[in-house]
């Protein structure tokens, strides 16, 4: 059932053997006979030139960004196709979150973090976009690593993030409200106590109500940094189910440790190594038919 | 490679004598001992005086108890008498003080946390916070005496509240800045991340998540600031009778205590413990009711 719900990529369905898909490890295949791997010389792979099946929502152009002095993202470049589910992946402290996180200006809270270089969102550049991060915001919505349910009732923290930016009344709030915990497959466990504290909820739970108050606000862009990291692989299956859903009205970027989790529920697929951005491509292309020897030396564990 | 070093270590492990293990074992368990006896002993001895300190101030201040104590207030020498203006003038002072101190505190507090964490400014203003929270009492009083007793030419309920707010705003910055500081960086970004102006981030989420440890402070400041004599000693001194309002020398509990107990008449005497017993009552009641509400979150 989990199955259907998944539209990944066909060939590699067949390499998850059967239902049992998300819980089993799976092992990758070596370097595949006749392929022969990327030298390690070839330029960064353009990311224009991977053949895309959708138009760019977000195009990063040679984005550097620095904490203090420390520059922890390089020269970045790519497209994020809009309606599909593009992964990040990589080691720890490889720049992934640095990367999401320009997505939304998130690093602006801090005063020594700065990024270089242009992001443009449906071609309005976000690093010099005159207006108000706050609207910005309003249309990248992000979920982190920990649930983090404020410290009211479940309905108040869903309706927290729309009541900023519209003027709802009671009865269209309770409507935005049910219609984002339904989007988050939540409704059905929290309708007779959304007056309960959002606290109250499981880790699993907690993290859904994360992703409904972030859809409530009605965004285009939605940002998931290692959403299920802090989950048990039954809270982790379901909200990978809830990701391929999503993609029908979000673009999702996905950021996770867990390749085997990129492989299911991306689209797309960005391997990123200190900093830098080694390869990006399909999802299939980048597991299957890696073009560079370090993106296929991570993908089977033969890293490092 | 990685079986062998297991291996070894398993080896290592088989190769001590039991006899020399068991040995080695007995001789911590001793020092656990001897380290858990003498721990015990230090908390007995401080237990020892506190429960002293309690048994006298409730045989003593109950012994004399009786309704009078809320009807009448302090009387002269060897006549019959409460401390009713006392208590009113106590709590007028400390209730006003709080509502002057906690908002200065609170706001205070949320300008070091979120406004300023690092810059030189937040750095200054925390370390001089620092001063007035441990600055003995009898200073804040002396001057509040020399700015405000001695240019109004009296002594005056208002003043005792003034030097009562100046003990306040410390304790209440400092616990307002710990609490906020202690509330996940993740749970502010999540609000910022929906486009919540600063603002609301504050206000609607991390001050809400900081509530019970900011509610906590405010009540152990209440609870320091209704024991305190010194600064009420220069500032609201003492009143003999019944008066609604803060003009002028307004009666107060902890000086009617220093009062009377150093007076050679008995019934001041017995007053004085009842006085003891009241505000360590008052005060027991704040201490228990920060403890509930730090346990709820």
């Amino acid at each position: 059932m989990m199955q259907n719900t998944v539209p990944i990529a066909n060939p590699l369905s067949g390499a998850f053997s059967g239902t049992g898909a998300r819980a089993v490890p799976v092992s990758f295949p070596g370097p595949l006979p006749g392929v022969p791997p990327a030298s390690v010389s070839e330029p960064l792979i353009n990311p224009a030139t991977t053949g895309k099946d959708a138009p760019a929502k977000i195009a990063v152009q040679n984005l550097n960004f620095y904490y203090g002095r420390t520059q922890a993202l390089k020269e970045i470049s790519l497209e994020i196709p809009a309606y599909r589910v593009t992964a990040f992946i990589g080691p720890s402290g490889c720049g992934k979150s640095t990367l999401l996180r320009t997505f939304n200006r998130m690093f602006e809270l801090y005063p020594d973090q700065r990024a270089e270089g242009s992001i443009l969102l449906d071609g309005e550049n976000l690093l010099t976009s005159k207006r108000d991060v706050a609207l910005i915001r309003a249309r990248v919505g992000m979920v982190f690593q920990k649930p983090t349910p404020f410290p009211m009732s479940i309905f108040d923290n869903i309706a927290f993030g729309a009541r900023l930016f519209e003027p709802l009344s009671l009865i269209d709030m309770e409507e935005r409200v049910e219609w984002a915990l339904r989007k988050a497959a939540l409704w059905e466990e929290v309708k007779d106590k959304l007056s309960s504290s959002g606290m109250s909820l499981s880790g699993g739970q907690q993290q859904r109500l994360c992703i409904a108050r972030a859809i409530a606000v009605k965004p285009e862009l939605l940002l998931l940094d290692e959403p299920c990291s802090a989950l048990d692989p039954i809270s982790t299956a379901r909200i990978e189910e809830l990701i391929a859903e999503l993609k029908n009205d979000y673009t999702v970027i996905i950021v996770t440790h867990n390749m085997q989790q990129a492989a299911r529920v991306s689209d797309y697929t960005a391997y990123m190594y200190l900093g830098s951005l080694v390869e990006f491509g399909e999802t299939e292309q980048i597991f299957f038919k890696p073009r560079r020897q370090e993106t296929e030396d991570y993908i089977t564990g033969r890293f490092g | 490679m990685g079986g062998s070093l297991v291996g070894d270590v398993f080896n290592m492990n088989s190769h001590s004598s039991p006899a020399l293990r068991q040995a080695f074992f007995l001789r911590r368990k001793r020092i656990n001992r001897v380290a858990l006896t003498l721990s015990l002993i230090a908390m007995l001895f401080g237990v020892f005086w506190l429960a002293w300190i309690l048994w006298e101030t409730v045989r003593l201040g109950l012994g004399g108890a009786s309704l009078a104590l809320f009807a009448l207030d302090t009387p002269p020498p060897n006549a019959e008498g409460g401390l009713r203006n006392a208590m009113l003038g106590s709590f007028l002072m400390v209730a006003l003080a709080t509502c002057v101190g906690t908002p200065i505190g609170i706001l205070s507090g949320i300008y070091l946390a979120e406004y300023q964490e690092r810059s030189r400014l937040a750095g200054c203003v925390r370390f001089i916070n620092d001063l007035l929270l441990s600055a003995p009492s009898i200073i804040i009083g002396l001057f509040i005496y020399a700015t405000v007793v001695v240019y109004s030419r009296q002594f005056s309920g208002w003043a005792g509240v003034a030097a009562l707010a100046l003990i306040v705003i410390p304790i209440v910055v400092r616990t307002t800045e710990n609490m906020l500081a202690l509330v996940p960086a993740s749970l502010r970004e999540a609000a910022y991340a929906l486009g919540a102006p600063k603002w609301k981030v504050i206000s609607a989420v991390t001050l809400k998540a900081a509530r019970a440890g900011v509610l906590t402070g405010i009540l152990l400041a209440v609870a320091r600031i209704s024991g305190e004599t010194a600064p009420l000693l220069f500032t609201a001194l003492n009143n003999q009778f019944w008066k609604v309002g803060l003009d002028g020398p307004v009666a107060n509990l902890p000086v009617t205590i220093l009062q009377f107990a150093m007076s050679p008449y008995e019934n001041w005497q017995q007053l004085a413990w009842c006085g003891v017993f009241l505000l360590t009552l008052a005060v027991l009641g704040l201490n228990i009711l920060a403890r509930f509400l730090s346990r709820h979150k």
